[in-house]
């Protein structure tokens, strides 16, 4: 067995890494379009089975393969966007199979991500809804004219029933797999217009309860084939130990003691970690282990975060020093000069994690010529995997295959492209296939976290108690400064990330709301929910607060505040009903409310918490929501989603925080980065709204009114405010004590 | 290395490794079983959760030398067609999320029902504590294992 210690590989630098994400910019050009048949399968037996316009391939024995091009994360993606194209096709449901597809961009692109393959921020439903009915109604159309030339008729004489073409006059069916044995497909798909679409109240597929996820049954008997279950022939293991410090890089690397375990084979020093190769997972395990590095410099080099927020808050609340302005409307200073009453808070949120439950992963293999690579991945992002991978080769993105696989978890982690790039430079030193996994371990203290934020707030109130000014200060480091970094230069350093959610629908003249940017060097990426998280936690609990202060029903306070948002108040009203606001609790028990409305998502909460005042826990009891995301295609899905979110909610208010000390994370596995168990989840009630409009997200709208609804209950059971995200049981001993 | 002799899924394996690997790697990569995964690789999180002579283990946690002569069931090898009133229920209830975390969570509801057929709420809760669904499908896991208990 050959052991070597190599010099570092000059090739890999963190810009590789981080800066390869730059496909989050979507800055890039593609090529033309796919060839070939999207559905392999199917064509090796069904020779005449016709693939229509690169969505949909209709087999001669009626099966209907429909494209699923985006990440299934368990949000339902694989399922959701074949019920739309389905819908429009007129299918019969019952015969319909995912497919995931190449991840072509533009064919198979987010329309609202300027047409690349990737899923972030609950757009999926939202940007895809008119190009995946229009994929639908074209293929239904070629199906028609094919059957209407057959027949010798017009095409406005026929119909469709599910999967069957119709002339009535003539008492003629053909079913959709008869018309594939002979129908020729256009070359240009027919033009199909919006307002030629079905009405909502046709629908059968969209909306449908009895529609199941197709992705369940295989994650229910070990079939489901994620990332991390990826095989290839040849291949070997590695595994990462990074510098505790961001970037900081190996002086030395003492790997004497890993010769001694068997199946290990080679180190390999990159910019940034040194990589551990060998022939099994317990071996480079192992090594992991034992290997000792002499780090140099490091990002974070004696960044203190506890230390850290107590100047955040000082920032925040220091008006003298003026922010980058976010929104800006009215005289915000004339309102506060001119206020009866003034009302001030300051929160703060510490950084999280987003502990998805499949540790990363990647397996990457380098063709021979260096110019092109394979790269197993569950991946938010199919094109800037590609994007990245095809940078650090200094190749084309056609000639980087990724192999989509299920991911074991996303929120947001595997937006990012480090770990393909990694995979690919240990892959292209051994000239192997490698599968590169991260220990829990590593997965925690290179964590790309949401950061820590303080949040200064101020209402300024005339003698009715009217809303008349409003200033929220928000003091924290800019995730797209890690990320994207051109994007934050393009938004003018107003981080769109940090600040997502600090924009609100409650009606007051005179606002303002202020970025100031940190920089200490950590790892970022977004979250779920992304700044909504901080943000509205700030917002909501701050509401409350202004309400209590003029002793009005905080419900009430934001019925009147969203008077000119009708979908705003029904969500309102609808949870207020749900959880019997007003009604006296139970005993040792109180109701907090939030309501939120991020990406054109109306959405509420009330939370029914009691509090063990000896041991500081907070124990949510019951929990209520309600949800409009427009029109409904999946209403399990959103139900699940929904549940998903306040299971989330409920961990970050009460338990999820990442502390850097010495610039870093002092954190490691699931002992201290805890995240809500079976015993601490409430009663989920939730209810959808549907007011037919334009679909909108679901897969983290709920998360935001969690945690402020939580510290609104606490509020009305004590009288103290927990200011200070996760509310752990010290800081509520704490609260409780002030 | 050591060649140890088990079961798994009522197949006779031998299998090469050092007598402390990890259960859980010999199932994944040896034997190419992935249903069973890696979450934490320290006993947290439940998901590499095996069945050892009929009793829940973290796969993650047990040597395979401890598992010498021993029946080891994996995910795959609970029912034969994937039928077991459990994975029936967890299909009907629309259980898994990202599904990560479930062959984890039903192994560990399979050694439930064995012990208790028609477990309380609280005893659910008690015996799946140990495993994390970062997806938080809690609340249907509850619901399958009373459908399931139900309907066994």
């Amino acid at each position: 067995m050959s052991k070597s210690i190599s010099n570092r590989a000059a090739s890999l630098t963190r810009r590789d890494v981080v800066a390869g994400g730059a496909g989050l910019t979507f800055a890039f050009a593609f090529g033309g379009p796919m060839t070939g048949r999207p559905d392999a399968a199917l064509a090796a037996t069904d020779t005449a089975a016709k693939v229509i316009g690169g969505w949909v391939t209709i087999g001669t024995d009626n099966s209907i393969t429909i494209a699923a091009p985006i990440a299934e994360m368990g949000q339902g993606a694989n399922t959701s966007l074949p019920m739309i194209v389905a819908e429009e096709l007129d299918a019969d449901w019952s015969k319909v199979k995912p497919f995931v597809p190449p991840a072509v961009p533009g064919l198979y692109g987010n329309p609202q991500f300027r047409g690349i393959v990737y899923v972030v921020a609950s757009r999926t439903t939202d940007g895809y809804w008119d190009k995946a009915r229009v994929h639908g109604a074209q293929a239904r159309r070629v199906l028609m004219q094919a059957a209407a030339d057959k027949w010798g008729v017009a095409l406005s004489e026929l119909a469709t029933e599910p999967s069957v073409v119709v002339h009535k006059p003539s008492n003629r069916r053909m079913s959709y797999g008869e018309i594939a044995q002979f129908a020729t497909v256009p070359a240009e798909m027919p033009k199909v217009e919006l307002a030629e679409l079905k009405q909502p109240s046709e629908y059968r597929i969209i909306g449908n309860k009895a529609v199941k996820r197709f992705d369940i049954p295989a994650k229910t008997n070990g079939s489901a084939k994620y990332g991390i279950d990826v095989q290839v022939d040849g291949m070997l293991y590695a595994t990462l130990l990074r510098s505790p410090l961001e970037g900081g890089e190996p002086e030395h690397v003492d790997a004497a003691a890993l010769l001694k375990i068997p199946g290990v084979t080679q180190t390999i020093a990159l910019t940034d970690a040194v990589a551990v190769v060998g022939t099994s997972v317990e071996a480079v395990f192992k090594a992991r282990d034992a290997l000792k590095v002499k780090w140099k410099g490091g990002a974070t080099a004696g960044y203190d975060s506890e230390k850290s927020l107590g100047d955040y808050v000082k920032r925040a609340r220091n008006l003298g020093e003026k922010g980058l302005s976010y929104r800006n409307a009215g005289d915000t200073g004339q309102a506060f000069a001119k206020a009866a009453k003034v009302v001030t808070a300051d929160l703060t949120t510490d950084y999280v994690y987003h502990a998805q439950m499949e540790p990363m992963n990647v397996t990457a293999q380098v063709n021979a010529a260096g110019d092109g690579a394979d790269i197993w991945i569950g991946t938010q992002g199919q094109t800037p995997v590609a994007g990245a991978a095809a940078g650090f080769l200094k190749t084309k993105p056609q000639n980087i295959k990724v192999h989509q696989q299920f991911l074991g978890g996303g929120f947001g982690r595997r937006a990012a492209t480090d770990l393909p790039v990694y995979g690919l430079a240990i892959a292209k030193r051994v000239g192997k296939p490698v599968k590169l996994l991260w220990t829990r371990e590593q997965d925690v203290q290179a964590a790309w976290m949401r950061p820590q934020t303080a949040h200064h707030l101020e209402a300024a109130l005339d003698d009715q108690g009217n809303l008349m000014g409003w200033r929220h200060r928000i003091v924290g480091e800019a995730v797209t400064g890690y990320v994207q970094a051109a994007r934050l230069e393009a938004a003018k350093g107003l981080d769109p990330l940090t600040l997502e959610g600090a924009e609100h629908l409650y009606a007051v003249d005179n606002l303002s709301v202020e970025y100031l940017r940190e920089i200490h060097g950590t790892p970022l990426a977004a979250w779920r929910a992304i700044g909504s998280g901080p943000n509205k936690f700030a917002i909501e609990s701050f509401i409350d607060e202004i309400a209590r202060a003029q002793n009005m029903d905080p419900v009430a306070f934001r019925l009147k505040l969203l008077a000119k948002h009708p979908r705003g108040q029904k969500i309102v009203e609808t949870v207020a009903k749900m959880a019997n606001w007003g009604a006296k609790p139970a005993p040792d028990r109180a109701l907090g409310f939030a309501y939120a409305d991020i990406w054109r998502t109306p959405v509420a909460g009330a939370a029914e918490v009691s509090l063990d005042r000896n041991t500081g826990v907070i124990r949510v009891h019951r929990f209520w929501n309600a949800v409009n995301p427009g029109i409904v295609v999946n209403p399990d899905i959103v139900v699940q989603q929904s549940e998903s979110n306040v299971v989330w909610g409920i961990s970050q208010a009460l338990k999820e925080r990442v502390t850097i000390k010495d610039g870093a994370v002092q954190q490691s596995n699931f002992h201290d980065y805890q995240v809500l168990r079976m015993s601490e989840v409430p009663e989920i009630f939730t209810e959808i709204v549907n007011t037919n409009h334009h679909p909108t997200g679901i897969g983290e709208i709920v998360l935001p009114v969690v945690a402020p609804a939580v510290a609104n209950a606490v509020y009305a059971l004590t009288g103290k405010r927990l200011r200070h995200m996760p509310f752990t049981p010290e800081r509520v001993k704490e609260a409780l004590k002030a | 290395m050591a060649t140890i002799g088990f079961t798994v899924n009522n197949k006779a394996v031998s299998v090469n490794a050092e007598a402390d690997t990890p259960l859980l790697w010999v199932v994944r990569e040896h034997l190419k079983l992935t249903g069973t995964k890696f979450g934490c690789g320290t006993g947290l999180c439940g998901a590499c959760t095996v069945h050892v002579d009929g009793k829940a283990v973290r796969s993650c946690q047990t040597q395979v030398s401890q598992v010498s002569g021993k029946k080891v069931v994996t995910i795959e090898g609970l029912s034969p067609g994937g039928e077991h009133p459990l994975q029936r229920a967890w299909i009907a209830e629309q259980v898994p999320q990202c599904g990560y975390c479930q062959s984890g969570q039903i192994m560990q509801a399979a050694e439930l029902l064995e012990k208790v057929k028609k477990p309380t709420r609280e005893q659910i809760v008690a015996h799946m504590d140990g495993n994390i669904c970062r997806c938080g499908t809690y609340p249907r896991i509850v619901r399958a294992i009373e459908r399931a208990a139900l309907e066994a």
